[in-house]
C-alpha cells in the first residue's frame, strides 16, 4: 500500500499539481469561502447569542439548553420526522411501481415518460400555489371530485391531521425525477437474470424480490438518502402555505403547528426572532442528524446493497 | 395465454392512463382556473371550460402584479447563473478527470461530501459575510456564487470528460499545445451535450430558486417570479383566477425548455444518479 502511494506521489510532477489547483481554484476558493467557513463559524455561532445587529456574545450551552426546552422545537422536529419517513417513503414506493410500469413493454411508453415526469419542473412556488387552489376547502377541485363520489369534504390544509398528508401527496406529484431514475436503473437489470428465473419458474413477484430489487439497490441507496436529506430541508412550500392566510402572521407553524418543520422553525429564529445563535444551534443539530443518518444508512446498506450483479454483467 | 396477456395488457393501460390523469389534471384545473371569471372560479357548480373565456386574467397579472418586473428581474439572474456555472464548472471538471495530480481524488470526494450538507448549516454565516459587505438587497449574493461552480454540475462534467480518450490529449500535447489550449480547443467543444445538460440544469433551478430570493431580495423592484408571486398570494390571498394565470405563466418557460430538451434533462439526471 504504502509503496503503491510512493509510487503514485512521484507520477505527479510539480507542474501538474500547479495545473490541476489551477484548474480547480474556483471551487477550492468557494469551497472555503461558501462552506468550510461558514460550518467552523456557525459551530461557534451555535454557542453565541448574536444577530444581524449585534455581534456574537458568548453563552457557552445555553442555545442547545434553550432548544432542549422548547416545546416547539420538538414539534417541529416531529413534523420533520414524519415528513422524512412518509414523504420519502411513499414517494420512493410510488415512484418505483410507475418506473415498472414504465419498463413494461407498452406503447408510447416515452408520452408517459413526459406526462410523469413534467410536475417535477414546475417552479416550487407556481405548484405549491396550484395545490393550494386545489385544496381550496370550498371551490378546489379536490372536494369537489370527493362530494362526487358521494366522499366527505374535508379541510386538506387547516385540518392538523390532514396538513401533513397533503403535502406528502403534493410531493408524490412532483416525484418526476425519482421515477425516471428507477426507470434508467431498472432498464439496467440485465434481461439474462428474468429469463433464467423464468426457466427456473419464478413468479412476477418472486422475480421482482430476488432479481429487480437486488439489481436496483444501490439507486435505491442513493434516493433514499437524498430523499431523507431532501426532506430533512424541507422549507419552501410549508413557509409558502403558512404565509398564505393573510400573511400577517410571519411566524406561523400552520394548523396547531402542524407544518412547522425543521427548516421553517430555524429560518424563523433567525431571520424573524432574530435568534441567530438559537438558530445556529439548530442548524448544527440538523447537521449531526443528517451525518447519523447518512453514515446508518451507507454502514447497513452492506446489508441489504448488491454492487456486484449488475456491474460484474455488464463489464 | 393470449387472453391472458391481452387482459393484463388492459390493466397496464389503465393503471397509466389513470396515473397520467392524476399527473395532468391539475395542470388542467390551473389553466381552466386562470380563464375564469372571480365570480365562476367561487362558485358552488364546477366547469372544466369556463363559461366565457377571460384572457384578460392573464393582461391583468401582467398589470397588478407586477409580472413583466419579476421576469425581467429572473430573466437577469438567470442567465447570469448559466454563464457562471458554463465558465467554471468545465474547467474544474477538467482539472479533476484530465490532469494527474495529487489532489484530484480528494476534491472530487470533497465535493460529493459537500452534497450531503444541508442548506441551513451554511445560510446563516453566508448571510452575515454578504450583510458585512453591505450586499443584502442586491443580485451578487444569488449570482455570484455560480462563478465558483456546483458539486452536481462538476459530477455530471467529471463523468463525460472520463468518456473523451486520453490519447486525443496527449496527441495535442506532443505537438506542445499548452493545458488550457487543450482544454479549450480540444475537450470544450467536445463537451457540449454535457454542457448543455448543465445549462438547463442551472436555468431550471435559478428559475424556481426561493429561499435565495426571500432572503436577499429584499426590495420589490428587484423580486423575481418565486418570490413576487408568494408575496402577491399572501397579500392578495383570494384573486386565484390571476394567481393561477401568473403561476401558468411562471411555468410556461420551462415547459417550452423541457419539449425541446427532453432527452438533455432526463441524460443529466440519470448520470448524476446511476453513476457512482
Amino acid at each position: 500500500m504504502t509503496l503503491h502511494l510512493k509510487h503514485k506521489k512521484m507520477k505527479y510532477s510539480y507542474k501538474n499539481n500547479l495545473k490541476g489547483l489551477l484548474f480547480t481554484s474556483p471551487w477550492i476558493i468557494g469551497f472555503l469561502v461558501f462552506s468550510l467557513y461558514p460550518i467552523c463559524i456557525s459551530l461557534y455561532y451555535s454557542f453565541t447569542n448574536f444577530n444581524i445587529f449585534m455581534s456574537p456574545e458568548f453563552i457557552g450551552f445555553d442555545n442547545y439548553a434553550d432548544l432542549f426546552t422548547d416545546d416547539l422545537f420538538y414539534k417541529s422536529l416531529t413534523n420533520t420526522v414524519y415528513m422524512a419517513i412518509f414523504g420519502t417513503g411513499i414517494s420512493i414506493i410510488f415512484s418505483l411501481i410507475s418506473a415498472m410500469l414504465l419498463n413494461m413493454k407498452v406503447k408510447g411508453q416515452s408520452i408517459f415518460r413526459t406526462i410523469f415526469f413534467l410536475p417535477s419542473i414546475v417552479p416550487v412556488v407556481a405548484s405549491t400555489l396550484m395545490w393550494t387552489w386545489i385544496y381550496n376547502p370550498q371551490y378546489g377541485i379536490l372536494n369537489k371530485i370527493m362530494s362526487f363520489f358521494g366522499l366527505p369534504e374535508l379541510n386538506w390544509l387547516s385540518n392538523p391531521a390532514l396538513t401533513k398528508p397533503s403535502l406528502v401527496l403534493m410531493g408524490v406529484w412532483s416525484t418526476g425525477t425519482m421515477i425516471i431514475i428507477f426507470l434508467a436503473a431498472l432498464q439496467n437489470v440485465p434481461i439474462q437474470l428474468y429469463e433464467a428465473a423464468e426457466l427456473d419458474g419464478a413468479g412476477a413477484f418472486q422475480k421482482f424480490l430476488h432479481i429487480t430489487l437486488p439489481s436496483i439497490s444501490p439507486i435505491m441507496l442513493y434516493q433514499i438518502i437524498l430523499g431523507l436529506i431532501g426532506n430533512f430541508q424541507y422549507f419552501t412550500q410549508a413557509y409558502i402555505i403558512t404565509g398564505a392566510n393573510g400573511g400577517l402572521n410571519v411566524a406561523s407553524g400552520g394548523p396547531e403547528n402542524s407544518i412547522l418543520f425543521y427548516a421553517l422553525y430555524l429560518f424563523q429564529n433567525a431571520f424573524v426572532y432574530l435568534k441567530m445563535g438559537k438558530a445556529s444551534a439548530m442548524a448544527w443539530i440538523l447537521f449531526i442528524i443528517a451525518g447519523i443518518i447518512t453514515y446508518l444508512l451507507i454502514k447497513t446498506s452492506k446489508t441489504w446493497v448488491d454492487y456486484g450483479q449488475g456491474g460484474d454483467k455488464n463489464e | 395465454m393470449n387472453k391472458r396477456t391481452s387482459g393484463k395488457n388492459f390493466t397496464k393501460y389503465l393503471i397509466l392512463i389513470l396515473i397520467s390523469m392524476i399527473f395532468l389534471f391539475p395542470f388542467l384545473f390551473l389553466i381552466s382556473t386562470s380563464l375564469k371569471s372571480m365570480d365562476e372560479a367561487f362558485s358552488n357548480s364546477f366547469h372544466l371550460i369556463p363559461q366565457t373565456i377571460h384572457w384578460d386574467n392573464y393582461i391583468k397579472a401582467f398589470q397588478k402584479i407586477p409580472f413583466l418586473t419579476y421576469t425581467k428581474n429572473t430573466v437577469v439572474i438567470t442567465l447570469i447563473n448559466v454563464i457562471g456555472q458554463l465558465i467554471v464548472c468545465p474547467m474544474i471538471a477538467y482539472g479533476l478527470s484530465k490532469i494527474e495530480w495529487i489532489g484530484k481524488k480528494i476534491i472530487f470526494g470533497i465535493i460529493l461530501a459537500t452534497m450531503l450538507i444541508p442548506y441551513q448549516v451554511t445560510m446563516i454565516p453566508v448571510y452575515m459575510i454578504w450583510n458585512k459587505l453591505n450586499l443584502v438587497g442586491t443580485i451578487i449574493p444569488i449570482t455570484l456564487p455560480a462563478f465558483f461552480g456546483n458539486a452536481f454540475y462538476i459530477i455530471i462534467l467529471t463523468q463525460f470528460f472520463k468518456t473523451i480518450p486520453n490519447s486525443i490529449l496527449e496527441a495535442a500535447k506532443i505537438d506542445g499545445a499548452s493545458e488550457f489550449r487543450i482544454y479549450s480547443k480540444i475537450v470544450l467543444p467536445l463537451c457540449k451535450p454535457a454542457l448543455a445538460t448543465v445549462a438547463i440544469f442551472t436555468f431550471l433551478n435559478t428559475w424556481s430558486d426561493f429561499l435565495g430570493p426571500l432572503l436577499y431580495l429584499t426590495e420589490q423592484k428587484s423580486w423575481t417570479l418565486s418570490i413576487g408571486l408568494q408575496q402577491y398570494m399572501s397579500a392578495h390571498y383570494v384573486e386565484w383566477t390571476l394567481l393561477m394565470a401568473a403561476s401558468a405563466m411562471f411555468t410556461i418557460p420551462i415547459v417550452i425548455l423541457f419539449f425541446f430538451a427532453q432527452k438533455k434533462f432526463v441524460e443529466g439526471i440519470v448520470t448524476t444518479g446511476l453513476k457512482d
